[in-house]
């Protein structure tokens, strides 16, 4: 790959320079592109793809891509069940990834999810400076930075941070740093008839035990908290489903087990490791000797000195801290694309989390980013269309049914309009949630898609009138088709006075 | 505070957690999600469902009613209760004054949280209790 986009973007002085070659930064500078903004591209690797080149370890993606679905392949509504495509506005360039498929299953393989990735590199020509490694950072005046590469120096006035939360974390406890972490897995073969305790009961701690399923003798998962599982809390955070096997070994009594325990400290013997324990929801101290001791402890974001130059982070050091448009909260001018985007929390209404964590919630934010970008830091105009009064419950309930912006980020996209005096209703577009609700804007409407603690879903429609935003929660529906006479209703008592 | 202290260590230090085992303290500190706010951020927001139970480890935030100020939280204090126990959205806004980190729970497993743990819900009804005598001394 690198041979095939050559050397673009050599060290210079650029609006926007963008680091990371994962499906995050590369949905950021394909959008900046299509929107005019000029900008580089680096990367430490050789050809595109971030953490999909190597991972998930057992080689197949928790984000699911339907080839068959409702919508028409290419369209936006399909992309609200292809979890992985990035997003493109020529018809060929969308809906990359079901094209690799090979049928075997509706989640993606890691070698199918990189070729799509490769392939809307190719296919629209977003070029990369591969091979150059981000080695410092530092201020040029005010308001610029200079990034040290390998490569030399990059100077720009908008920094977008897109390397992925991916670099190996440990929690401190004593010897646990003698243990290999997730990413230091062995092959599966290695594992056969061995006892494996595996540290975490989030995603990746699962996904480990069950492919350790048909080697480990025994499987011991064991976190201080209790699993949390997607299908109960609603939350794609939560423990797949897919990778419940083990769960479900553990409570049909079959000798796998997974503990609610908080790890004290692990010894090494001879033979393997001693791990201490001590039950949470269950009192009592346990001993736990095992052949392999895996660290399903999760992962950080490599800032590199970004916190010395004044970026806040949080959650222990390992994300950023950033503003509902994913900017550092502390360093304006720092700006993130891709999965560090969690780190802007948004409403998180009933403790459910954004998608930001994977491409199919990421991939928006990148997009909204680039036109944030391109309109408050480079003077871009983009255009808004407006709207005609008689149009505008239908076209948000439109919104609310179909738009895979407000499905596959719920409660933290929304799809706004404004009641502008001069130009009547004009449509803003997609935007976070969280700056709309806590924006003092003129009058305006913002339309989400919300799961309640029930795990019902529904439309929820934020007014702003005179300056105050009100929630107005829309009736729900079996088949989730919200564009019904009840909605219609509803939603034009919300907007009386308003169109 | 370092942000990277364990918050587990953070967590022994509050008042809410104090009766608490090490053990107990680290299921909570697994249980609790961390958030960080800037100034001038929305935490909890007036009217609105689907709100959480915040305790501060770090920082200042305001509790604003329609816009006037009427209390200020600290690190140990926590937020989001009332509501949640009531089944109600909040009647305020919980506002960060600077740099606020907070751990969260999600509102809908505060019930269950209190009921697995007597010791937290009784340290939480004194606070409760400290507060409505506040309340009521300033009203007389």
């Amino acid at each position: 790959m690198a041979k095939l986009n050559g050397k673009p973007f050599p060290p210079g002085d650029y609006p926007v320079v963008i680091v990371g070659s994962g499906p995050g930064g590369l949905q950021a500078a394909y959008s900046l592109s299509r929107l005019g903004v000029d900008h580089a591209i680096i990367s430490e690797d050789e050809q595109p793809g971030g953490m999909f080149r190597r991972f998930p370890l057992f080689q197949r993606l928790i984000t699911w891509t339907k080839p068959h679905a409702p919508a028409e392949r290419g369209t936006r509504p399909y992309e609200w069940y292809d979890w992985n495509s990035l997003l493109a506005e020529e018809p060929e360039q969308r809906a990359l990834v079901p094209r690799f498929m090979d049928g075997t299953s509706y989640f993606p393989s890691r070698d199918e999810m990189e070729r799509g990735l490769v392939a809307f590199v190719e296919g629209s020509d977003v070029r990369v400076r591969y091979g150059c490694r981000w080695e410092s950072t530092r201020r040029d005046g005010d308001d610029r930075f200079v990034l040290s590469t390998s490569d030399g120096d990059y100077r720009c006035a908008t920094l977008v941070v897109a390397v992925g939360m991916t670099e190996p974390w440990k929690p401190q406890i004593p010897g646990l740093d003698e243990v290999p972490h997730y990413v230091e897995t062995k092959p599966v073969r290695e594992y056969a008839g061995k006892r494996v305790l595996v540290i975490g009961k989030r995603n990746s701690g699962f996904e480990v035990a069950d492919g350790l399923l048909p080697w480990a003798s025994q499987i011991v998962l064991a976190s201080p908290r209790p699993a949390r599982i997607s299908v109960l809390v609603h939350s794609t955070a939560a423990a797949r489903a897919r990778y419940l096997q083990p769960f479900e070994d553990h409570v049909l009594g079959g000798g796998n087990v997974v503990l609610d325990a908080a790890t004290e400290r692990i010894e090494r013997t001879p033979n393997g490791y001693r791990a201490f324990l001590h039950g949470t929801t269950k009192p009592g101290d346990l001993v736990i000797d095992a052949d392999d001791v895996i660290a399903a402890t999760g992962f950080s974001t490599p800032l590199r000195d970004l916190p010395q130059l004044g970026v806040a982070t949080f959650y222990q050091g390992r994300l950023p801290a950033q503003t509902p448009w994913w900017e550092s909260t502390s360093t304006p001018g720092v700006f993130f694309a891709g999965s560090i985007t969690q780190g802007s929390i948004g409403l998180k209404k009933y403790g459910i989390p954004s998608n930001s964590a994977a491409v199919h919630g990421f991939r928006y934010n990148a997009r909204v980013l680039a036109r944030r970008i391109a309109e408050t830091r480079l003077g871009v105009q983009v255009d808004r269309p407006a709207i005609a009064p008689n149009d505008v419950v239908g076209f948000l309930l439109a919104e609310a049914t179909y738009a895979p912006e407000l499905w596959n980020q719920q409660s933290y996209l929304a799809h706004a309009l404004l009641f502008d005096p001069d130009r009547g209703i004009v449509d803003e577009g997609i935007i976070p949630l969280a700056y709309f609700v806590d924006d003092a804007g003129g009058d305006a409407v913002a339309i989400a898609v919300e799961t309640d603690a029930e795990g019902d879903i529904h439309p929820a429609v934020y007014v702003r009138r005179d300056g105050r935003v009100d929630e107005h929660t829309l009736a729900s529906s079996p088949l989730m088709k919200f564009d019904g006479q009840e909605q219609q209703r509803q939603l034009a008592a919300v907007l009386k006075g308003l169109i | 505070m370092p942000d990277t202290e364990d918050i587990t260590n953070i967590l022994s230090g509050l008042t809410l957690f104090a009766d608490l085992s090490r053990p107990e303290l680290q299921e909570v500190a697994h249980t609790f999600e961390e958030e960080w706010f800037s100034a001038g951020q929305r935490i909890l927001r007036q009217g609105f469902t689907g709100a959480g139970f915040y305790v501060i480890i770090d920082g200042e935030a305001a509790v604003t009613i329609d816009g006037s100020d009427r209390a200020r939280l600290s690190r140990g204090d926590f937020f989001g209760e009332m509501s949640l126990l009531l089944g109600e959205p909040p009647v305020a806004d919980v506002v960060a004054v600077g740099p606020l980190r907070c751990i969260v729970l999600a509102g809908p497993d505060l019930g269950d949280f209190l009921q697995r743990r007597p010791t937290i819900m009784f340290r939480m009804l004194q606070a409760i209790a400290r507060r409505l005598r506040s309340s009521n001394q300033w009203r007389s």
